[in-house]
């Protein structure tokens, strides 16, 4: 047999029809839902007389619009976050699919939750209509997001329409040094290669820095495959995998989890498979790093300065002009000068219980800067009873950060939690686009660590100065 | 979905790299339960002032552009978030097509979805495009997506490559669940068959 990549072994295990034209059917394992991007596909189903085909691999949870204060008991102030909320109890509801309303402790962004659960398991097929699906891919499953009319085709037929992508392998050797975090490698990628440069491909990250990182940060580096163009990212599933999926709600038993090891063991790409595009990066060069612009490749060790547009070639000269427009920098300045107003920890990308213990790490018996705005957001309802239970909520809490309840909140500001015009956030979250984290503001992305360094000192920060 | 055949219409140049889906519908309305209506609202923040007056610049707000139907863009057009908010957008506002370098893969299959057609061609036929775009509204294009041709307004042809399947179902406005749900007796084979194989799933 021909040696295979290991998105080749789960696209042919997962082939359920193939065209003359190459045009394939893929059959989906897992169909994550939330409330923004579902509606209109439900509504398509009810408008043709179609039903969810297997409502027992749709899993359904409130996430973007849901409000993170203490007082969400209440409902939702905006009528529209409510509605639309509101559509998706009503959606589970009718079609029986598994659902986590708000007030469930389960309740969560959705891709915290459908791993916590157990939902996620290597060599699944899994999608969400939501770009960040992507996250997945650290078990060893094809992750990736889709849009409202491809969710209405999966819930109708549990299949998805597509062409197979290339195979790109991200390698990065060696160790990571003292500072340098899963987040620091998935920017450093993107900067390397930019936001296009995996587009038609499924990125397989491997080398010994992967291999050493913990599923959850296994789960930040696949997070934002999709930053770097890519339809997903993988990571091959391994003990790591195995240890954490073991004993989840939703994880096999028995003699089926017995099957389902020794299956999941085939799940590498063989020594000799072929590659569309290899990127090698040595992990002891990889620095801890923000971003300076708008676009997720606008990336910087700390220790660098605010480029000049003048150094890039092509469009990106142009693009690096308007970035620093709006993010109000100047070229030459040092980027560990820079002042925030804002410290966001939290999201899909960085919202796990190891993200807020690193960040505790650092600001444990201190304060944030005076008249900073600080927030942690746990990435599901039980991490947050997690660092609760481990003290993690009191040192952030004694420090000065706001402790919320969990949602997406100001990773993309459809709740009330937003910048204002020209505030500027050092945050964990995924994209720096223009008005991401509300209209005007300007974002900062950044490993946990270094979001909490910067809140204590009020700029950007090298954490290894705090360690 | 409504067929696309050919198109002749106003070009609107955009010429920016990287416009990502929250530059093309930002969140606050992704509230909505609906897909029509978006169109006053795309490319909101590049549009408005924060008072809500237009801003008189805005390519999509000078006279000579308000009736566009065709886009010129930049590389890696619709990165981002997946919102099929984007092409509902576009569409909304009357956009039927758009000409870029490259698209992030999530929107490009969006646009197919919806009747909207994102066609691909190199930078330097971009470049002559997005410059003929800039004439304003006596520059009409013409998109025939059978022939696969772009022609300019001063009759200039360009060809363009497009997935056999998506253009069928793009001229023949056809439904993709209709579609899919005529193979049904192959998913149920496969549903029985990975079930034996693998039941945990």
């Amino acid at each position: 047999m021909t040696a295979r990549t290991l998105y080749d072994k789960i696209w042919d295990a997962h082939l359920a029809h193939e065209a003359e034209d190459g045009t394939c059917l893929l059959y989906i394992d897992r169909h994550l839902v939330h409330e923004v991007t579902s509606p209109q596909a439900f509504e398509g189903l009810r408008m043709t007389g179609r039903t969810v085909r297997a409502p027992d691999k749709t899993i359904a949870v409130p996430d973007h619009n849901v409000p993170t204060t203490w007082d969400r008991e209440k409902g939702i102030d905006n009528e529209e976050s409510r509605i639309q909320v509101e559509a998706l109890d009503k959606n589970a509801k009718d079609f029986g699919i598994h659902y986590y309303p708000v007030n469930d402790i389960r309740q969560g962004i959705v891709h915290i939750v459908g791993p916590e659960q157990g939902w996620t398991l290597p060599g699944m097929t899994v999608v969400c209509g939501d770009s960040h699906t992507a996250t997945h891919g650290a078990f060893g499953a094809l992750a990736h997001g889709i849009g409202t009319s491809e969710v209405e085709h999966v819930l109708a037929t549990q299949t998805l329409i597509q062409k197979k992508s290339k195979n790109m392998r991200v390698e990065i050797t060696g160790q990571l040094r003292p500072g340098v975090t899963a987040k620091d490698i998935t920017l450093s990628v993107i900067g390397k290669t930019g936001t296009a440069g995996g587009t038609g491909y499924v990125i397989e990250y491997c080398g010994e820095a992967i291999r050493s990182l913990s599923m959850e940060g296994r789960m930040t580096v696949c997070n934002m495959a999709i930053e770097g163009g890519a339809r997903a990212g993988l990571i091959a599933p391994d003990e790591t995998t195995f240890e954490y999926v073991q004993g989840r709600p939703h994880a096999p038993k028995g003699a089926q989890w017995e099957a389902a090891l020794a299956w999941w063991k085939t799940l590498h790409s063989d020594d000799d498979a072929q590659w569309d595009k290899v990127v090698t990066i040595r992990g002891e060069d990889i620095a801890p790093v923000v971003t300076w612009g708008t676009s997720p490749e606008d990336v910087l060790p700390i220790t660098d300065v605010v480029p000049d547009p003048a150094s890039f070639e092509g469009g990106k000269v142009e693009a690096a002009k308007r970035s620093l427009d709006y993010m109000g920098l100047t070229p030459g300045t040092k980027l560990a000068d820079v002042e925030i107003d804002t410290v966001f920890i939290g999201s899909c990308t960085n919202g796990r219980i190891e993200d807020l213990r690193a960040a505790a790490e650092i600001v444990k018996g201190k304060k944030i800067k005076d008249g900073l705005r600080a927030m942690v957001v746990p990435g599901s309802g039980l991490v947050r009873l997690q660092a609760e239970e481990e003290g993690l909520a009191d040192i952030f809490k004694d420090a000065g950060f706001e402790w919320r309840l969990a949602g997406c909140s100001m990773c993309l500001a459809m709740n009330p939690d937003q910048l204002s015009p020209g505030e500027r956030c050092a945050a964990t979250s995924n994209r720096n686009f223009e008005g991401r984290q509300g209209r005007g503001g300007r974002t900062h992305l950044m490993s946990p660590a270094m979001a909490a360094a910067a809140a204590v000192t009020g700029r950007l920060t090298d954490v290894r100065e705090m360690m | 979905m409504e067929k696309f055949e050919t198109l002749t219409g106003i070009a609107a140049p955009l010429p920016l790299i990287n416009v990502d889906t929250d530059m093309i519908i930002p969140k606050q309305f992704l509230k909505t339960i609906k897909r029509s209506g978006l169109g006053v609202n795309l490319f909101d923040e590049m549009r408005y002032a924060d008072d809500g007056s237009e801003i008189p610049e805005f390519v999509l707000n000078r006279p000579q552009y308000r009736e566009a139907q065709i886009l010129v863009a930049g590389d890696n057009f619709g990165c981002g978030s997946s919102r099929e908010h984007a092409p509902w957008a576009l569409l909304d506002f009357g956009i039927r097509c758009v000409i870029a370098p490259s698209y992030a893969d999530i929107f490009y299959n969006n646009c197919f979805k919806n009747g909207i057609l994102p066609i691909v061609l190199p930078q330097e036929q971009v470049d002559v495009l997005m410059k003929d775009a800039e004439k304003g509204a006596n520059a009409r294009m013409t998109i025939d997506l059978d022939a696969q041709t772009v022609t300019s307004s001063d009759g200039e042809v360009f060809s363009f490559d497009v997935d056999p399947f998506r253009k069928h179902c793009l001229m023949n406005g056809l439904d993709d669940i209709g579609l899919t749900m005529e193979k049904s007796a192959s998913i149920d084979a496969f549903e029985a068959k990975a079930q034996s194989e693998r039941p945990w799933v």
